[in-house]
């Protein structure tokens, strides 16, 4: 963590200094985006027209205080916050520029090409090859031998094969955290998503768990588009290639990573990034 | 004085009488009323062996298959309270559980929480009514009804099943079993929705966020990580639908006869107790009585018995299905 902190403090020493004026764009293509979103708890606003690009096959991480709105911002991209019936949205969210916010949309397709990552592992009662399963069975009729293949593919993308190829028919809740939160991952991915949100996947996980998370991330772009919320000011900096930093609704900043760590436009990233606040 | 002055002030040796004593009488308190319960069983079921040993020597276990009841004769058996105890029960869990299940998943996962909470209070007063109301209703308005509706119904649907024999009298088994169902189904509801509402929202959203539908969630998740409570809560329901006495005595029909047909009148074994101890004259007739008694409290037992050992069971397997 120390260490960490002097690398950073090194970086916005030394750092390059770049004069542009940070924007929502990022280079190369854009997977997805937001436009003037606005989020509310009844009558609570907690986002206030975020404007943010997903670049393709990068990893955008999200940062910023706790309360921010950072979780909240990507649980509108699968709409999973419309389980939720006081919580409601104005502003569109764009995946390939269609807009997933609409009302024609099937959202049930839409979370077959986004999936998501929780704070939580949250495996399901059930074995570890069922937990990877469940999400292939909902949308493909497989053959036994291909639904194998396909749990071994994913289990061995999420770099979890090699623990658990002898005991997949153990309850998947007999895991480690960090074991489960890559059977979680494991079981998003057998779905071939097109984009992968995480949702602080590492806060409830050992260092260890944590690294392997983060190594595992590190692949996993050259497949998906990985949204990463994260507290970890750390994390972001190590596996992401852009940053936004959102302080009370509001993305303050958004930049390629480095730039944001080293040379942030706004005083209020800089104090949060040099832990002067948050 | 001295003594106390050469340790020093931080000691940490057992001393003041806070700790010990109170620890020592809560815990002797605790134990009492652990021995107390236990003391209880054990006396039920030996006053129930002491009181029913006449019939017992007599008919030994010829007592549970046979089918006379003669007070006359002094003939005893207890299979056509046995069967009719069994079965209205069971159609009043065949009844009850899904329905309950169907409620309690509407209750938690679909429901506007304005619509669960007037339902769930609904249901809450539904389970404080007195059996005796339900007998009453169930003899009053709900007999009348099957006699003259429900029953040609199942006859002109299904008259050919052995099931639905005979005149539609209104009274008897399946009336039983179906008061019987109204009656769980308020309880078997309101512990499946607790068990429900405790399973986790990261779980849910982790199966929505893959794709899921609510039924599929309800069937992958939410039931699933509550299946131990379901069951608890079905055989809470078993429990009292079994050892349910005043509504059962009003509509069950109390006849001995023992046939298919659900629309006969039987007995179960609480409405034959109800209804003859205070006729049982003979020492025989009381002591088979007790016997009888003594059935329901082993068939009790036998319940609880195999609830623990499928929860033990169940709690082993999660995962392997």
């Amino acid at each position: 963590m120390s260490q960490d902190n002097l690398r950073i403090k090194t970086f916005v020493d030394h750092g390059p200094e770049h004069g542009d004026e940070p924007s929502h764009k990022t280079e190369g293509t854009v997977k997805m985006s937001t436009r003037n979103l606005s989020f509310y708890y009844g009558k609570n606003q907690v986002l206030f027209d975020n404007n943010l690009d997903v670049a393709a096959n990068r990893v955008t991480a999200i940062i910023g205080p706790s309360g921010c709105g950072k979780s909240t911002h990507i649980r509108v991209y699968n709409r999973i916050f419309e389980l939720y019936r006081e919580q409601k949205v104005t502003g569109e969210v764009l995946l390939d520029g269609e807009n997933v916010l609409g009302d024609d949309v099937d959202v049930l397709r839409l979370r077959k090409r986004i999936g998501m990552i929780f704070q939580k592992p949250s495996p399901f009662p059930m074995s570890i090859f069922d937990n990877v399963a469940y999400g292939v069975r909902l949308q493909y009729r497989l053959s036994g031998s291909e639904m194998t293949e396909r749990v071994m593919r994913a289990l061995k993308r999420a770099a979890l094969w090699d623990e658990v190829k002898d005991k997949l028919k153990s309850p998947g809740t007999a895991l480690s955290g960090g074991q489960q939160q890559r059977l979680c991952i494991a079981r998003s991915i057998a779905l071939e998503p097109e984009v992968l949100l995480m949702d602080e996947p590492c806060s409830a996980i050992d260092p260890v768990g944590t690294a392997k998370i983060e190594e595992l991330i590190e692949s996993l772009k050259k497949r998906f588009t990985i949204v990463l919320v994260t507290h970890n000011m750390q994390q972001a900096a190590r596996v992401s290639d852009y940053t936004a930093f959102f302080y009370q609704g509001h993305i303050v900043e958004f930049g390629r990573t480095n730039q944001i760590f080293t040379n942030p436009a706004k005083k209020q990233t800089e104090d949060y990034i040099t832990g002067r606040f948050g | 004085m001295f003594e106390t002055s050469s340790i020093p002030s931080g000691t940490l040796k057992k001393s003041g009488a806070r700790s010990i004593s109170g620890d020592m009488v809560f815990r002797l308190l605790t134990r009492i009323a652990s021995a107390i319960l236990v003391l209880i069983v054990a006396g039920i079921l030996v006053e129930l062996l002491r009181a029913s040993w006449m019939s017992l020597e007599k008919f030994g276990p010829g007592f549970l298959v046979s089918r006379d009841w003669n007070p006359v004769t002094q003939e005893f058996g207890a299979l056509s309270s046995i069967y009719g105890t069994v079965i209205s029960t069971l159609i009043a869990m065949i009844l009850a559980v899904p329905v309950s299940l169907m409620l309690a998943l509407f209750l938690v996962e679909l429901a506007h929480p304005v619509v669960s909470k007037i339902v769930g209070g609904a249901i809450e007063l539904l389970a404080a009514i007195p059996s005796i109301i339900y007998g009453m209703w169930g003899l009053f308005v709900f007999a009348p009804y099957m006699a003259d509706h429900l029953q040609p119904a199942l006859q002109g649907a299904a008259g050919g099943l052995p099931l639905f024999q005979g005149p539609p009298m209104g009274i008897g088994i399946l009336t039983a079993g179906i008061i019987l169902a109204l009656m769980v189904l308020p309880f078997i509801t309101a512990v499946m929705r607790d068990v429900f509402q405790m399973a986790p929202a990261v779980s849910k959203e982790a199966a929505f966020g893959l794709g899921s539908t609510t039924v599929e969630v309800a069937r992958s998740v939410t039931v699933p990580y509550g299946m131990q409570g379901l069951i608890g809560a079905c055989f809470l329901g078993l429990g009292r639908a079994i050892g349910e006495t005043m509504a059962v005595t009003f509509v069950i029909g109390n006849n001995r006869s023992l046939s298919w047909s659900l629309f006969d009148a039987g007995n179960s074994i609480a409405s034959t107790l109800a209804n003859e101890f205070s006729e049982a004259s003979e020492p025989m007739y009381l002591s088979a009585l007790m016997e009888l008694g003594l059935v329901l409290f082993g068939i009790t037992m036998v319940i609880q018995i195999i609830a623990q050992f499928w929860l033990k069971r169940m709690a082993r397997q999660t995962g392997r299905r």
